[in-house]
């Protein structure tokens, strides 16, 4: 019951959060940033009780099923904005973000929330390191996906000599830029070490390291795209446009991998299987 | 009918760019009088309070003053007698504004709504300015200081509220907005100027100015651009080095001369690659164009030409236009507050009438029962006193809890009126059934100058 309640005020609190923020960006009114932020900020504290609560009742991190999944990604996204706009503030980003966790909230709360019980094969001390650092990459490109989105907003504005509204809403083209590289440089090595630690798991659990399960392949595409983007930064220069849209795919196959494989592909990662 | 309202008014005159040519607001400027212009109409004995606004668009005496038409014709008087105006022209460019006019004429200025160009942040400073001065020299009084503050506060509200000032409306502020807009902080830039032209050196300066960091001067005769480069502060290249210059610069501003194009497609793509895809913003204002326009295309460059820019700022403008329309929307709300609270000022003095009369009356009749009513013990006495007073309290308590609450609207004027006539507040001599002599006595002496309005000096 409890539960319950701290889950829904955080989906109430992000919700009013994203109104806020749009307000903000619409009408630049600094007040409705300002509580956008306040808002989101104990929004954020409150989903972090509810995952405590979760995770005490459940006895293991609740990132098993779609609904703690989903509701993991959505906290942790909020997390790495507050993080981002602390340190550095984007003021539009906040339009980008907030809507994003809430739809996945939203997504979380239409999911059945019931606590699982786990399967003996993933009772191990590497769900926690696994699943949280993976959905904690996940979170870190979907930053990285709506600074892309900005900036090729804002780029085509400027290129493109129309310079509107959003042209004076939006950071300039070297903030976004410099951002999305850094989300990129933290989601990068989460992703991969989320790869790693799930091989080492695999072998515990089945006996293998890689068994070209749907998912293990999806991750493999996903990173291999952002290794390549990563690559092109460093060697070639690449930046701006093509690495925004490049971030774009990136969270696109994320994305995939995180939902599409789960729901639509069978596979060991199926969490429609396991609980069937 | 007679009012005992002798609330001064505020009155409002002067010219601006729209009305007057430079060599009127130059005589109206006072510049050559023997004391300064403050002085002289603060000396006006029409005047009251007085503000003097004096800059290059604008001339205007903004006074608060019982008589607004023999302030006026003083005003006028100083300006032909003293300014050397002559009086036809005068009378054709000068506006005068009275009461809620002058109100919203000054809160419009100090918006920035009634500038040459909408939005320009000079003209608060400008007002402020005044208003040290009268305030030093003591020749403003309750009215004014408290316009002046609302004007101040209105001003900031339109400014933080609409965006009437937050675009640029000149091709070199378009220019350094949009390379904001590319490279976020523009300290550590470097700017390269290809040609010397006049306007190329404006837009220089005024990168130079937000901070760009270093600058190039590349011109086809290295002297000119050494010239150049030493006044402000680069270093100078010929144009055969002009490819080596763009791989280290960021903003390139070019006006050159020349009849066809100096920097290419090809050129710019082979740049981009030495230079790691960092982004290059290219400002051409030459006519007809230096840059191939087809390096837009180039990913991470960006190309803006005169036409362009001109767009940036024509865009800007009627952006401005829009907000300035919701700017004046701001404006009537303030002016209609403003109004009010002037007008609530008139309640002030008959309040202090109303009570001072029922306390003369609550004295004398009191006086004149003390024989019929033998030897009073001091306690009698006081129960006496507060009898008599409780009665005088609780019979105008209405009356003036129903006034107060009108003040500034609109049937406020005629309960003014009313209250006047109803109390025999303006000293006439009252019906002969209202106790004869007595009543006389019982009438303040005359009416007394506007309470809480303090006079200047």
């Amino acid at each position: 019951m409890a539960l319950r309640v701290l889950f829904q005020s955080a989906l109430g609190l992000y919700l009013v959060a994203t109104a806020a923020f749009l307000v903000h960006i619409v009408t630049l009114r600094k007040w409705a940033e300002r509580w956008g932020t306040g808002l989101l900020a104990v929004g954020f504290a409150v989903h972090a009780a509810a995952i405590g609560v979760r995770w005490r009742v459940a006895g293991h991190p609740p990132v098993t099923n779609l609904h703690e999944a989903l509701s993991f990604v959505g906290w942790a996204v909020v997390g790495a904005y507050l993080l981002v706009q602390w340190r550095q503030r984007v003021k539009a980003l906040g339009a980008f973000v907030t809507p994003l966790a809430a739809v996945l909230m939203v997504a979380s709360s239409l999911q059945p929330a019931a606590v699982p019980d786990l399967p003996p094969a993933l009772r191990s001390y590497w769900l926690p390191v696994h699943a949280t650092i993976c959905l904690l990459g996940d979170a870190v490109f979907a930053l990285a996906f709506c600074l892309a989105v900005m900036y090729l907003l804002q780029e085509r504005q400027i290129k493109h000599k129309r310079l509107g509204g959003i042209f004076r809403r939006l950071p300039s083209l070297d903030v976004l830029d410099a951002l999305n590289y850094r989300c990129l440089t933290l989601g990068f090595p989460l992703l991969t070490v989320g790869i790693v630690t799930g091989s080492i798991w695999a072998e515990q659990a089945w006996g293998s390291y890689w068994s070209w399960d749907p998912k293990e392949t999806w991750s493999l595409i996903t990173w291999l795209l952002y290794a390549a983007l990563l690559h092109q930064r460093l060697t070639v220069g690449w930046r701006g446009r093509r690495a925004a849209i490049m971030t774009i795919l990136g969270f696109g196959a994320l994305f995939f991998t995180f939902l599409g494989v789960s729901v639509l592909l069978p596979g060991l990662h199926s969490y429609a299987n396991w609980f069937e | 009918m007679p009012t005992g309202s002798s609330r001064s008014r505020l009155l409002l005159l002067g010219v601006n760019h729209k009305t007057a040519g430079v060599e009127v607001r130059e005589c109206l400027a006072l510049g050559g009088a023997p004391r300064p212009p403050l002085e002289i109409f603060a000396g006006l004995p029409a005047c009251e309070e007085v503000l003097f606004l004096s800059t290059c668009n604008r001339v205007e005496v903004l006074a608060a003053s019982p008589d607004p038409k023999a302030a006026a014709a003083a005003i006028r008087e100083v300006w032909c007698t003293v300014g050397g105006g002559d009086p036809g022209t005068l009378d054709r460019s000068l506006y005068v504004h009275l009461d809620e006019a002058a109100v919203r004429h000054l809160f419009r200025v100090a918006a920035s709504l009634d500038s040459m160009v909408v939005g320009e942040p000079q003209i608060l400073g400008q007002l402020k300015e005044a208003y040290r001065k009268a305030a030093e020299a003591k020749t403003l009084g309750l009215v004014l200081n408290r316009l002046l503050n609302r004007a101040f506060s209105v001003a900031k509200r339109i400014r933080t509220q609409t965006r009437i000032a937050s675009q640029a409306v000149s091709i070199s502020y378009a220019a350094v907005e949009l390379a904001r807009k590319i490279f976020g902080d523009l300290s550590d830039k470097r700017a390269l100027l290809i040609g010397a032209g006049e306007m190329a050196e404006l837009a220089a300066r005024h990168l130079l100015a937000n901070g760009v960091r270093g600058l190039v001067v590349a011109n086809r005769t290295l002297a000119r651009a050494a010239d150049l480069a030493r006044e402000l502060g680069g270093e100078a290249v010929g144009l055969d080095e002009l490819e080596a210059a763009l791989e280290g610069a960021d903003i390139v501003i070019s006006s050159t001369g020349a009849p066809g194009l100096v920097i290419q497609e090809e050129m710019v793509r082979r740049v981009m690659r030495r230079r790691r895809q960092r982004p290059l913003f290219f400002i051409d204002i030459a006519v007809p164009r230096d840059v191939d326009p087809a390096v837009n295309e180039v990913d991470n460059v960006y190309l803006y030409d005169i036409d362009d820019l001109k767009g940036v700022v024509e865009g800007n403008k009627a952006e401005r236009e829009r907000e300035a329309r919701k700017a004046e929307r701001m404006l009537d709300l303030e002016v209609l507050k403003f109004q009010a609270w002037l007008e609530s000022l008139d309640v002030v003095p008959l309040i202090r009438r109303l009570q001072d009369k029922g306390e003369a009356i609550r004295r004398r009749e009191l006086e004149r029962s003390r024989s019929a009513l033998g030897e009073l013990t001091p306690k009698q006495a006081a129960a006496l006193d507060r009898l008599t007073t409780s009665i005088v309290q609780k019979l105008l308590h209405d009356p003036i809890v129903t006034l107060r609450r009108s003040a500034g609207a609109e049937e406020g004027r005629e309960l003014l009126d009313a209250a006047y006539r109803f109390f025999n507040l303006n000293g006439a001599e009252p019906a002969p059934d209202a106790g004869g002599a007595r009543g006389k006595e019982a009438a303040p002496a005359g009416p007394k100058g506007p309470e809480g309005r303090p006079r200047r000096g």
